[in-house]
């Protein structure tokens, strides 16, 4: 069935989380390997992104966790001498990198095979231009363009092609410097910053097919030219708006099946083209008034939207694409849902299913909030019903963005009048659906909504009748209501905000075939337009509900996931059945070939509820869920639910400021002083009492929104009010900040006695919020190990009598503040944590595993048990800021990071070095580095890189005055960025008012940032570090 | 969701009653309850003569996105319906909906109003279809009671007589001409074949030998059509005779199921049929594989006599879904090549007997 057997095949993953690659990648690479391992091959991985799950030991038989860069996969290749490399299920960032050591002939070299569609399939696929021209040899439909090499390239081609001009890049992910351009002005504003972000100095101008429909072809065919479209997704948002930032309905639902199969048929032309092996999307323009249609792009590889289509149609492609990479043929191949029937058919949906992004671009300082051709959004939930409405409204709370549904109970969005409802859609404001009903709701019709938006007048009715039903619905008598609420619920409201109950939802299996064939496989989601539910009573005694963290933002991310799988792998290897519950459609946990039933739909106590009768679940894990699981568990204990780990009363200890304030002062541990106050002038006479710098957060909040450190009392005035206006004046809580203190990490697990923790000590000062601080894990015998000897006694005895006064279980992460070696405890987070991924991976002993047995059993020693380290291990932020346009690159208490990454090395600056490499755009600075705004650490940070590099100097006028620099004004600076003479900028604070277009022209311009002065002593440091390329094993 | 507030139920032979709301006539439905997983094509599915006598379930809870076009027809062929009519007795749907493109002329409720044709939503069309797919395809009926009242018993009625033309009808083209017989057919076979150039004859389903053979045809084709095929022994006479002459033939669906019993095959009814456009079938001597349009209720099972070759399995149950019989110069298929609703992957069988017909021409001279 495969060509000639390969025994040991090397994957690449995607790096960090990052805007446009997300888990989705995580998802498609350990389909792969599960492919790989189903025909008995040995994989390899080599992904610096330590959250995921694909390096853990469960899918692959070797992890490296190095930089995605091609001296990394050179080292790994060299030393396990795969047969074949897989380029395409790592998104953009493994496709690029391999495609560079085929070009340079490495591979061929190394006789190491490249899998799946060949590089010049790829080449063809991915350069704009000659996709464009292949396409025209062969007829098919491309919009008109021109593909250009420079400004003036570019300008012709707009001025030839008229305006409105759509701009994209060649080889990038996530439209990222592509762009709309109305006139000339705004065509020559973007246009350089469009080359920047392109891998080959390629764009492609093309005419701007305003409100034209977007649609995607999900193609998969093998090397023989079977072809099957495993879905076609259509795209609400219209084109010019990227399918990132789309809401996407799967099946396709305005397409009638002349149309539908002209374009299917063009898609499999597109894919032979390239010679596609595997799967491939190709999208689509559709002009709204007639057949007329363009291709407009394809990616020959695993991409958001084939994530999207197996978790849409329960088909795994990415599994199967892997076997078709091996040489398999698709009708050879199983349909892993019903096990009877072939892969090689084209599902069929009975159902509605909804993705949504969402968006955090409130936490970045001036970026732009709004919804482009440019991928923004953080995270995306997939919802699925029996009806659009249902579906739409199911997706609004998935996003968990405080939205019922798409009637807003934001007080903003609440009183805005028709006009400026009207004007948000037009400024296209994400989550345009709430603005949209919101229009409607102050008399707009559908035809000046679909004007403002360009939306099917199709899909704008179905909200307009929600508008309508609601208002009735609210008018009615209280009998009266209760007569129609199921009717309502069946539309997608919900019971919170219906005010009432509801029969139970039902459950539905999703089984690829429309019920025309029995299916093996447990996919499920929940709808209330049922008459049967297909829910089978588990073994209640066996059988554990596990929550995932829904949509990812800022804050959550791929690491809950792997929370997710790897206490959940815990429970099955203790004799568990796992029913999963999760809405992410990006995540390996939401695989139905994990769990023993997958449940995809809302992580919320309504559904927890229902699926725990309906299903007879009674245990429940929550600590995977993130902070959902925490707010909802007194909810869900109520209603008899078993929360497996620490419980509600034990979470609302922790999570309540004054109750664990109490708490700790009982147990004398140290915490800084603060206070939670109700106005500015309880805060001002807080600070009198306590002293400057304070730190100043709402409460209740997540990553640290808001949050921020105030130096004097104008500062505390504006951050309080601030906060109040934003979050409607909820409490303040302001406390003490120690400056220059040390920040640490205890990431623990407990039997609720016993107790398992890895400490972790961050490079920035504490301030700098934990998800964007760099992490180091040292190992038992190093000297900076032995230096925090005392200090890391005094934390376990702190967890210690923590976990007894609380009764923690399970996993649990406490935060410290540490100076002259007192350990001030900061926070408490009783779930899974941001870093258990890597304190698990540092030092070889899985925290998850332990935090489920500690849920069920008791662990076989007494005491605090500290695993020995032998390596170095260094966890780095992977921050976004190109992509969040506008944005103000700078660290602080509110996290910005979208992902992160980690290395391991014997040696500390190697660790460091490699680590910081692995995000994206850092690299080794080969010509010069600005420095500039690091205050006094300013001149040893200079002497190092004169020590160690050979990096030319310079700093930026209006700054301290530096020994060997040269000084740069602002416009000299911003030339040398773009040109790439400064490859690498130095700088600390907070100072946008002096800096905002420096640190933006990095954003724009790819060049590496180092944001914090202790870090960026840290790295020029580790410069010249020689490091090594070892297997993660071999660290332990 | 449907304004109106007009309840009905669906009542199946076991007794099972589904509750509802009423669209379309006010009339009462009854028919062989059948349901199809395709998720558009409802223009072309509902006014398919293969329907007849059916009242057919969409698995795709919403129906009517697009509404409904004006017809057109080119060459004196529908390009965008089946038959100049709805074909099925009753339509059942999750919702009807009430979208409207750039070439609707017409809702679909209003098509089903005008054409007085009843249907009946909000009904949880996948307990339908797993109920159907457990216990059998099975007679019901839309109605304003709950009663079951015994209908006419769906084997036994010969709809293709109701469904074929009454007189030839010819549809002139450059090239020469092939006789398609009408079982039933869906307009998409004559857009085919006339696709290719050639003239098309259209005769009806009791065409005799001599009737047929009157045109002297280059080819002939057998088209697909509704209701049980072992009531068409007249029907396959004629076939059979007419297999002998080695003119070309294309049996498609129906016409599949006609070739197989003028050989002596057997034909079942099977347990709820195929009614899908996503259906992998391969084609046995190059191993290539498409994906096919099905619509049947009956299939070819049994020994395959000497001289029969399957040329096509489904991938999914291996059903026969393709003959040939070289020396009488016939290839068959189970599924639909024409597709309409479905893809382009079958044209392929039109290509083949586009060769068959070349090279009994080029044989002929």
């Amino acid at each position: 069935m495969e060509k000639d057997k390969k025994n040991k095949v090397l994957l690449i993953g995607s790096g960090g989380i990052k805007v446009a690659e997300a888990a989705e990648f995580d998802y498609s690479g350990s389909q792969a390997l599960r492919a790989l391992r189903d025909s008995g091959i040995k994989s390899i991985v080599l992904n610096p992104n330590v959250a995921t799950v694909q390096t853990s030991y469960t899918m692959a038989d070797s992890v490296y966790i190095l930089p995605i860069s091609s001296e990394y996969i050179k080292r790994v290749i060299e030393k396990e001498k795969p047969d074949a490399i897989l380029p395409g299920f790592g998104g953009q960032t493994a496709l690029s990198a391999c495609l560079e050591l085929w070009d340079e002939g490495f591979l061929q070299a190394k006789g190491v095979e490249f899998f799946g569609t060949s590089p010049d399939g790829i080449k063809n696929a991915l350069g704009r231009a000659d996709f464009q021209r292949l396409m025209r040899k062969l007829k098919i439909p491309v919009p008109p363009s021109f593909g250009v090499r420079s400004a003036e390239e570019g300008i012709d081609a707009a001025k030839r092609l008229g305006f409105p001009v759509m701009c994209r890049v060649s080889f990038n992910l996530g439209g990222r410097g592509s762009f709309v351009a109305h006139s000339l002005e705004e065509f020559e504003s973007s246009i350089s910053r469009a080359f920047a972000q392109s891998g080959t100095g390629e764009a492609l101008v093309e005419k701007y097919l305003s409100g034209w429909k977007e649609l995607e072809y999900e193609v998969m065919r093998d090397k023989e030219g079977n072809t099957a479209i495993i879905a076609c997704l259509e795209n609400l948002d219209p084109m010019g708006t990227h399918t990132g930032e789309s809401v996407v309905v799967a099946p396709a639902q305005t397409l009638d099946n002349y149309v539908y199969q002209e374009m299917r048929s063009m898609a499999i032309r597109v894919a032979e083209s390239i010679s596609l092996i595997g799967e491939c999307n190709v999208q689509f323009a559709l002009n709204p008034n007639s057949y007329e249609f363009f291709v407009i792009e394809t990616n020959p590889r695993m991409s958001r939207s084939s994530a999207l289509a197996s978790k849409v149609t329960g088909y795994p492609i990415a599994y199967v694409a892997a076997k078709l990479a091996l040489g398999c043929r698709l009708h050879e191949l199983q349909n892993e849902i019903s096990r009877s029937t072939s892969a090689y058919f084209e599902p069929s949906l009975d159902y509605i299913a909804i993705k949504m992004p969402r968006w955090d671009n409130k936490k970045f300082e001036m970026a732009e909030d709004s919804v482009g051709s440019e991928m923004k959004s953080i995270g995306e939930v997939m919802s699925i019903g029996r009806n659009f409405e249902e579906s739409l409204q199911k997706a609004v709370r998935m996003l968990d963005i405080g939205e019922e549904g798409v009637i807003s109970t934001n007080e903003a969005i609440k009183a805005m009048s028709k006009g400026e409802a009207v004007s948000a859609l037009r400024t296209r404001k994400p989550y345009w659906f709430l603005y949209a009903a919101k229009a409607f709701e102050e008399g707009a019709g559908v035809e000046e909504i679909h004007d403002a938006t360009g939306i099917n007048a199709f899909f704008l009715e179905k909200i307009k009748n929600l508008v309508g039903k609601y208002a009735e619905f609210c008018n009615l008598k209280e009998d009266k209501k209760k007569e129609i609420v199921e009717f309502m619920l069946g539309l997608g409201f919900s019971e919170k905000q219906l005010g009432y109950k509801g029969p139970g939802q039902k459950a539905k299996h999703i089984d690829t075939l429309a019920g025309e064939w029995p299916s093996d496989a447990n996919y499920m989601y929940l709808t209330r337009n049922a008459i049967l539910d297909e829910a089978e009573k588990q073994d209640g005694k066996d059988s554990v509900l596990f929550l995932g963290a829904g949509c990812f933002r800022i804050g959550v991310s791929v690491e809950f996931d792997y929370a997710t799988v790897m206490a959940a792998s815990a429970a099955k290897k203790l004799g568990k059945s796992v029913v999963m519950l999760n809405c992410n459609p990006e995540t390996v946990s939401t695989d139905w070939n994990f769990s023993k039933i997958l449940l995809f739909d809302r992580v919320g106590a309504e559904s927890v509820i229902s699926i725990s009768k309906s299903f007879g679940v009674n245990d429940a894990v929550v600590f995977t869920a993130g902070q959902i699981g925490n707010n909802i568990s007194e909810e869900l204990h109520g209603s008899g639910i078993n929360i497996l780990g620490s419980g509600h009363k034990a979470i609302e200890s922790a999570e309540n400021r004054k109750l664990f304030s109490n708490i700790i002062n009982e147990l004398g541990i140290k915490e800084p002083e603060w206070e939670s106050v109700a106005s500015v002038s309880e805060a001002v006479n807080f600070a009198a009492r306590a002293g400057y710098p304070l730190m100043v957060r709402p409460s209740f909040v997540l990553s640290g929104s808001s949050m921020g450190i105030v130096k004097n009392e104008d500062e505390l005035r504006r951050k309080v009010l601030g906060i109040e206006k934003r979050y409607m004046h909820k409490p303040v809580v302001i406390s003490k900040f120690i400056s220059d203190a040390e920040e640490a990490d205890l990431d623990c697990a407990t039997d609720g006695k016993s107790i398992i923790g890895v400490p972790l000590f961050h490079i920035e000062e504490a301030g700098i919020h934990s998800g964007d601080s760099t992490m180091q894990a040292f190992p038992t015998e190093s000297k900076e190990a032995k230096d925090r000897e005392h200090v890391v006694e005094k934390m376990k005895r702190i967890a210690e009598s923590l976990v007894e006064r609380l009764r923690i279980r399970g996993p649990f992460n406490l935060q410290f503040a540490i100076k002259d070696e007192v350990p001030y405890v900061i926070e408490l987070n009783l779930r899974a944590s941001r870093s258990m991924p890597f304190s698990s991976k540092a030092t070889g002993t899985e925290i998850l595993d332990y935090a489920m047995k500690g849920c069920l059993y008791n662990f076989d020693w007494d005491g605090f048990y500290n695993p020995k380290l032998k390596a170095y291990g260094i966890k780095s932020p992977q921050f976004s800021w190109a992509q969040i346009k506008g944005a103000y690159p700078c660290l602080g208490a509110e996290m910005k990071s979208t992902g992160e990454v980690a290395s391991f090395d014997k040696d500390i600056d190697a660790a460091l070095l490699k680590s910081w490499i692995s995000a994206q755009p850092n690299r080794m600075p080969q010509k010069g580095a600005l420095v500039y705004g690091n205050g006094a650490s300013t001149e040893t940070l200079e002497r190092e890189l004169e020590d160690r590099t050979s990096l030319k100097l310079y700093s930026l006028e209006g700054f301290e005055a530096s020994r060997g620099a040269e000084t740069l004004s602002e416009k000299e600076a911003l030339n040398f960025l773009r040109d790439k003479t400064i490859d690498i900028v130095f700088t600390d604070g907070h100072i946008p008012e002096k800096d905002y277009s420096v640190r933006r022209a990095c954003a724009d311009f790819n060049v590496p940032m180092v944001l914090n002065s202790r870090l960026g002593l840290g790295l020029a440091k580790a410069l010249g570090a020689k490091t090594d390329a070892n297997e993660l094993k071999d660290y332990w | 969701m449907s304004e109106r507030n007009d309840v009905a139920y669906l009542v199946l032979e076991d007794g099972s009653v589904y509750p509802g709301i009423r669209f379309g006539s006010h009339s009462n439905a009854e028919g062989e309850v059948v349901f199809t997983t395709s998720m558009n094509g409802y223009v072309e599915s509902l006014s398919d003569p293969s329907y007849k006598g059916q009242i057919l379930a969409i698995t795709h809870p919403l129906v009517g996105n697009y509404g409904v076009p004006e017809k057109i027809r080119r060459n004196g062929i529908l390009t965008n319906f089946e038959s100049e009519m709805i074909q099925v007795s009753g339509l059942i749907l999750g919702e009807i909906t009430h979208g409207s493109e750039w070439n609707s002329e017409k809702s679909l409720e209003r098509w089903l109003d005008d054409e007085n044709v009843p249907g009946i939503s909000g009904i949880d069309t996948r307990a339908l279809a797993l109920h159907i797919r457990e216990k059998g395809t099975m007679a019901g009926i839309i109605s304003s009671s709950k009663e079951f009242n015994k209908v006419r018993n769906y084997e036994s009625i010969n709809f293709v007589e109701m469904v074929s033309i009454k007189q030839p009808l010819i549809y002139e083209n450059k090239g020469p001409k092939i006789a398609v017989i009408d079982y039933g057919l869906k307009e998409g076979i004559l857009e085919c074949i006339y696709s290719m150039g050639y003239s098309i004859v259209r005769l009806p389903h009791d065409a005799t030998e001599e009737q047929v053979l009157s045109y002297n045809p280059k080819g002939i084709v057998l088209t697909n059509g509704p209701g049980n095929p072992l009531l068409l022994s007249r029907e396959t006479e004629n076939v059979a005779k007419l297999m002998e002459h080695n003119i070309p033939v294309l049996g498609i669906c129906l016409g599949h199921q006609l070739v197989a019993m003028a050989s002596g095959m057997e034909i079942r009814k099977m347990g709820f049929g195929h009614r899908a456009i996503n259906k992998g079938v391969m084609e046995l001597h190059t191993g290539k594989c498409m994906i096919t349009t099905h619509n049947h209720g009956y299939a070819v099972f049994g020994d395959v006599p000497d001289g029969v070759e399957i040329s096509h399995v489904s991938l999914d149950d291996r059903t026969i879904e393709g003959m040939t019989i070289k020396r009488h110069n016939v290839i068959t298929a189970q599924f639909h090549p024409e597709a309409r609703p479905g893809t382009k992957d079958g044209f392929r069988i039109f290509e083949l007997f586009d060769y068959a017909v070349k090279g009994f021409i080029g044989g002929k001279r």
